[in-house]
């Protein structure tokens, strides 16, 4: 199938809906997998840190969350783009759907970060070039949920969140260069990459993590994409149909 | 006077689009700033909100002469941040309720220029006002005239970049009943950078050091809102005045 049909197609719910069966429930496998195999090893395969200790151990949620939390909002940026320009209804889906995962993850990475800057730093906060970016960007997901549920009409919801993911996308990297500038001027900031260099035992799971969560994302995505389709599409033909089908593993009324 | 008149209607005409363009952005400037002067509640408010955050900073503090002069920069700036914001609310919404939002967006072209007028009545009704005002608060908390009149300067070269940015916020609330603290929440985060570049040229300044960085992104940050917010502004106002 060529790359302009492909695109055509993803046009159409029904199809995508189709098709990503199968896609869902190897991402939801190989997230476990990835996962379980990346935690088992970070937690207790993975050497002690000299200096932090176990402590450190927080780094294989803490940085994929992270990192995750802006893979989302490029993809709610590139789903804007994509729904002013081409109008398809699977990118407006795919801005309802990944917010909430964004929110969380920008949550998730501030909060294992707040937990590991007690032992380390101690202290549980700092205002640090990047947990201010990260805050922001906390802020910037908030936005576009709460948009979204002040909208009533949910094609004009769709709509205005593509225009704020936009105008967002545009404005992150300024926001980021101008708190880096600032917040580092004064302090210097502790982190990751700029520290000493990690062996690859330690390397190794947390490189694990990140494709897991990725693969969680894709999941997460494609789960709540299918259910979005069948919320929105009810009632046309093809998803009566669907819902008319016995579920295989629905649990016996007791 | 016909003769005249002809050549005026040729000249017109052979200025083509762009001689319209110019009028559209004229008339729609001349109809805000009417509008501005009809109703002067809008250009007073912000400025009391401004003067009244500036009191409960400074008896907040005391009103003792150092602390204040410190916090002077970012004080000012955090206001104007907010007084703009609240002059926000009202950039759209009389425009929506009677209609004429609608009509501007269907028959204004190019409709970017229209909405161009509208943010640059809303920069002189509030953000300029704001501008000479700070300088005073400035003074009433202490900093030197020559530091005061750096803000002033600061001001006027990020104050347009909030009106623009805002602008955009605004469009996207305007169909809600109360789009009042979900504004706040949508361009506060948005206003960060410019929040940081000109608070921290006045504390730089104050320092000594050089703060034509500051300066210069100031100055960017504005030229990139001015090309890029009408343009979203306008799809914002295309997608509240269809629902």
């Amino acid at each position: 199938m060529s790359l302009k049909t492909l695109w055509h197609k993803l046009g159409s719910p029904r199809w995508f809906y189709e098709l990503s069966g199968p896609w869902t429930t190897g991402f939801g496998v190989a997230a476990a997998l990835l996962l379980a195999v990346g935690c088992v090893w970070a937690l207790a395969i993975a050497p002690e840190d000299y200096q932090q200790g176990n402590s450190y151990r927080i780094m294989y949620i803490h940085v994929p969350t992270a990192i995750l939390a802006q893979s989302v909002y490029m993809t709610l940026g590139v789903a804007g783009v994509i729904l002013l320009v081409w109008r398809m209804k699977l990118a407006d889906m795919v801005l309802a759907c990944a917010v909430p995962f964004g929110l969380w993850m920008t949550a998730l990475a501030l909060v294992t970060g707040a937990i590991w800057g007690k032992p380390t730093w101690g202290t549980w906060w700092v205002w640090d070039a990047r947990i201010v970016s990260m805050l922001v960007q906390l802020f910037l997901f908030f936005g576009l949920y709460a948009l979204r549920e002040a909208i009533p009409r949910a094609d004009a919801a769709g709509r205005a969140c593509a225009v704020l993911a936009i105008v967002g996308l545009v404005n992150i990297p300024i926001i980021k260069y101008s708190v880096d500038w600032w917040l580092t001027l004064h302090q210097p900031s502790s982190n990751l990459l700029t520290g000493p260099t990690m062996p690859s035992e330690m390397y190794l799971p947390l490189f694990v993590n990140i494709i897991g969560f990725y693969c969680l994302y894709a999941y997460v995505l494609l789960a709540s994409l299918r259910l979005e389709i069948l919320r929105r599409e009810e009632k046309t033909q093809w998803v009566q149909q669907q819902l008319q089908q016995p579920l295989p593993q629905q649990p016996q009324a007791v | 006077m016909s003769g005249q008149s002809e050549r005026n209607l040729s000249l017109n005409l052979n200025q083509g689009s762009q001689g319209l363009s110019k009028r559209l952005l004229r008339s729609q400037l001349g109809r805000e700033l009417r509008i501005l002067v009809r109703s002067p509640a809008d250009v007073v408010n912000p400025l009391m909100f401004f003067a009244l955050g500036v009191m409960l900073f400074a008896v907040g503090l005391r009103g003792e002469r150092e602390v204040l002069a410190e916090f002077a920069p970012v004080v000012i700036w955090v206001l104007v941040l907010l007084a703009n914001l609240l002059s926000l609310e009202n950039l759209y919404r009389r425009d929506f309720e009677d209609g004429s939002l609608e009509q501007l967006v269907l028959l204004a072209r190019p409709g970017f220029l229209a909405v161009l007028g509208k943010i640059l009545a809303h920069w002189l009704q509030a953000g300029l006002w704001l501008c000479l005002v700070a300088p005073l608060a400035g003074l009433a908390l202490f900093l030197s005239p020559d530091q005061a009149g750096f803000l002033f300067i600061t001001l006027l070269l990020g104050t347009p970049a909030l009106s623009l940015l805002g602008s955009v916020g605004a469009a996207l609330t305007v169909g809600l009943g109360r789009g009042g603290v979900l504004l706040a929440v949508l361009v506060l985060p948005l206003y960060l950078p410019v929040l940081i570049f000109g608070a921290s040229a006045v504390l730089e300044n104050m320092a000594g050091f050089s703060t034509s960085a500051q300066i210069y992104w100031l100055a960017s940050i504005t030229m990139l809102a001015l090309t890029l917010a009408p343009l979203a502004t306008l799809a914002a106002l295309r997608i509240s005045v269809e629902q």
